[in-house]
């Protein structure tokens, strides 16, 4: 992976809409601004397998879809082992002459709960396989679609509403899990994280994460305002501000060399962060 | 020409496989599955089958890949068993709702608790409603026959349905017999290339597997219970062109015997050809008796049934499952609920065994032949009876 796959800046991308307007995602949702950004860092060229949640919800009621890129929704739990089929099939269709000889990028896209809960097996099974493929996981710390419930990718003393803070608790009680790490454990060519507060970073790495040979996965921190709570006019700067604070770090790991993104001399204090994420107010940032 | 060569169905369903030439394989070892993936992946390993071996996690993400890889336009075949089926169930829906045609072996085995891996239909009767076709074997010679017209029938582009072919886990899955194996030339006249109408493809893009509001769900899901109802003309036609092409053919609804016997059993999978034989000896005894083999399961032959057992005084039918807290066993509620509005139509009398690999023998099947036309003369207030169980058993309608 060398810097020419790095080409996304003002000016360089593209009009084109892959994701079309008239979807019924909340106002001000940071998840749905990544997706549309992740679509135009791939291309047309792409084959999209979604996991059950917001984004498969807010785009494909039918008798109407938001996509104009192929894609397929199966189940909740499986969206890893649907795209293992997609690249498989493509491959081997492609070597029997039945399909003309063309990369075809095969894309998985899924949520918190989908890739770190119920479909962990599965991504960790099309990782050890190296399917060559992207994994996007688009994280907004817990069950939004459902009604903001806790997964395990719900960060320490949030509240949700299967974990809320109550007289005797705080919220949810234990650490956030780090996929990002347990990618890395798979020894996979390519991880990073990234957060459509900056959009060419993020950008740059979907289409790093496209083009690499082999699994390649992505975690997208994705402000919620349903979920956490905060204005519609905030997904931005909260994204921002959870990387300026290094709660949520914007790194990469290209065949296991860890690289900082945004590297501040001095993180921000907590305490800049506005009481979001669904947290309790008495919690505040100070706790930490 | 072709061979005559000694396999067990595992392998006979493997060789089917590689035949029709598949493009993908993804499966999860599971006794006693096991030979089927196992057979497939060294074929793979030799050049013998070119197509792509996936060694998944589990089930589910085996019929998981399938969707994915059948969505492509790639034949797509797995294998599994009892528990292994279950937990691919949720995904069993999906297949059949998104119509992609992956085939699949089922080598029928008991369920949990307490663990068995031996044989019953347990998983196939939990199966019968996720709207794939369901065919039972009765031997290995079957296996393969039944494996190829799955693809065959499952992928005509009037049908584009998964198809599950049965056979008895153990009692065929292991037991080597002479198959006839044709000529490549033969199944390739008989199994034309998949081309799957609905591919995904970046020049035509389609969402597939949508959600559908409930100003939508409930009419996306008749016209589906429509196409698999439809599946059976095109399953006989298909038997028929069969068995033009290999000299075997095949029927949804089999009857063994006489057409105008008294008292018929009605059995399912290996069972049949035991049955046969004590079908046989009551015959030479000079019984009026015959047997109905029950091929096809989904899309369940009512018309077939019907016609096969109207002019019948007593069907005995035999179950290997228990549905439980149900009225009888799965075949039989269903072979009840078949003629319950004729005018003229036997007394059904049900028998439930064979669960978790305990063998039926030619004398229990003739105790049950015996036994069902007692009951039926002298009437019953059980809706089932067990065959070699041991302690009381009852299946009072209270």
């Amino acid at each position: 992976m060398k810097e020419k796959s790095i080409k996304f800046g003002k000016n360089l991308v593209t009009t084109e809409e892959f994701l079309a307007a008239g979807h019924s995602f909340c106002t001000g949702c940071g998840e749905v601004l990544a997706v549309r950004l992740a679509c135009k860092a791939l291309g047309r060229n792409v084959i999209i397998a979604n996991a059950t949640g917001c984004i498969e919800v807010c785009t494909s009621p039918l008798p109407v879809t938001s996509w104009r890129v192929p894609w397929i929704h199966t189940l909740f739990e499986n969206v890893a082992a649907t795209a293992s089929g997609i690249e498989a099939g493509l491959k081997i269709l492609t070597k029997k002459g039945r399909v003309p000889e063309r990369d075809i990028k095969c894309v998985a896209i899924a949520g918190d709960g989908g890739t770190s809960d119920i479909g962990i097996q599965a991504l960790s099974g099309a990782f050890e396989r190296n399917h060559d493929f992207l994994y996007l996981c688009f994280d907004n710390e817990a069950y939004m679609n459902t009604g903001i419930q806790r997964s395990s990718a719900t960060p320490y003393g949030a509240s949700t509403t299967t974990a809320p803070a109550g007289k005797l608790s705080i919220g949810q009680t234990t650490w956030k899990k780090n996929l990002p790490e347990i990618a890395v454990a798979h020894n996979i060519p390519y991880i990073a994280t990234a957060c459509p507060s900056y959009p060419f970073d993020l950008m740059n790495k979907v289409k790093k994460g496209g083009d690499v040979k082999g699994p390649a996965y992505v975690h997208i921190f994705s402000p919620c305002p349903t979920g956490w709570r905060h204005a519609s006019d905030l997904a931005i700067e909260i994204g921002r501000l959870a990387v300026e604070t290094g709660i949520f770090p914007l790194y990469e790991v290209e065949n296991g060399r860890y690289k900082l993104n945004i590297d501040r001399p001095k993180l921000r204090p907590m305490k800049s962060m506005p009481n979001s994420r669904p947290r309790p107010p008495v919690l505040q940032l100070d706790f930490f | 020409m072709s061979k005559r060569v000694g396999l067990e169905a595992s392998h006979a369903a493997a060789e089917a496989a590689r035949m029709a030439d598949v493009d993908v394989i993804a499966a999860y070892p599971i006794t006693p599955q096991t030979h089927i993936p196992e057979r497939l992946a060294e074929m793979v390993a030799d050049g013998e089958l070119n197509a792509a071996y996936i060694p998944v996690d589990s089930e589910h993400s085996a019929m998981s890949t399938c969707l994915g890889a059948a969505a492509v336009g790639a034949r797509t075949f797995t294998a599994t068993a009892g528990p292994g089926l279950e937990y691919m169930h949720n995904v069993l829906y999906v297949a059949s709702s998104m119509r992609l045609p992956v085939v699949m072996t089922v080598a029928n085995r008991a369920l949990s608790a307490p663990l068995s891996i031996w044989g019953d239909h347990s998983d196939a009767m939990g199966s019968r409603d996720t709207g794939w076709i369901q065919i039972f074997c009765q031997n290995s010679q079957e296996a393969f026959d039944m494996t190829l017209c799955a693809f065959r029938v499952g992928e005509d582009p009037g049908v584009l349905l998964p198809v599950m072919v049965h056979f008895d886990g153990f009692h065929l899955t292991h037991v080597t017999e002479p198959v006839i194996l044709p000529e490549q030339e033969e199944v390739d006249r008989f199994l034309p290339k998949f081309h799957y109408p609905f591919a995904l493809d970046p020049d035509k893009p389609m969402s597939l597997g949508a959600f559908a509001p409930p100003d939508i769900y409930p009419e996306a899901k008749i016209a589906q219970e429509m196409a698999l109802r439809k599946s059976k003309t095109v399953i006989i036609q298909e038997f028929q062109q069969f068995g033009d092409i290999f000299g075997r053919y095949y029927q949804p609804v089999e009857l063994y015997g006489m057409q105008s016997a008294k008292t018929l059993l009605l059995t399912m999978g290996s069972f049949s050809e035991t049955a046969k034989i004590a079908i046989d000896t009551k015959k030479n005894n000079g019984e009026s008796v015959g047997l109905i083999n029950l091929r096809l399961w989904r899309p369940f032959p009512s018309k077939e049934l019907f016609q096969a057992i109207k002019s019948t005084e007593v069907l005995v039918v035999f179950d290997r499952c228990i549905s439980f807290g149900g009225p009888g066993g799965p075949v039989s509620s269903e072979v009840r609920s078949t003629l319950y509005n004729e005018k003229e139509k036997p007394k059904v009398v049900n028998f439930i065994g064979g669960l978790g690999g305990r063998d039926m023998s030619v004398e229990d099947f003739e105790y049950v032949i015996d036994r069902g036309r007692e009951i039926a003369e002298k009437g019953s207030d059980e809706l089932f009876e067990t065959v070699g169980i041991r302690g009381e058993v009852t299946g009072t309608r209270g």
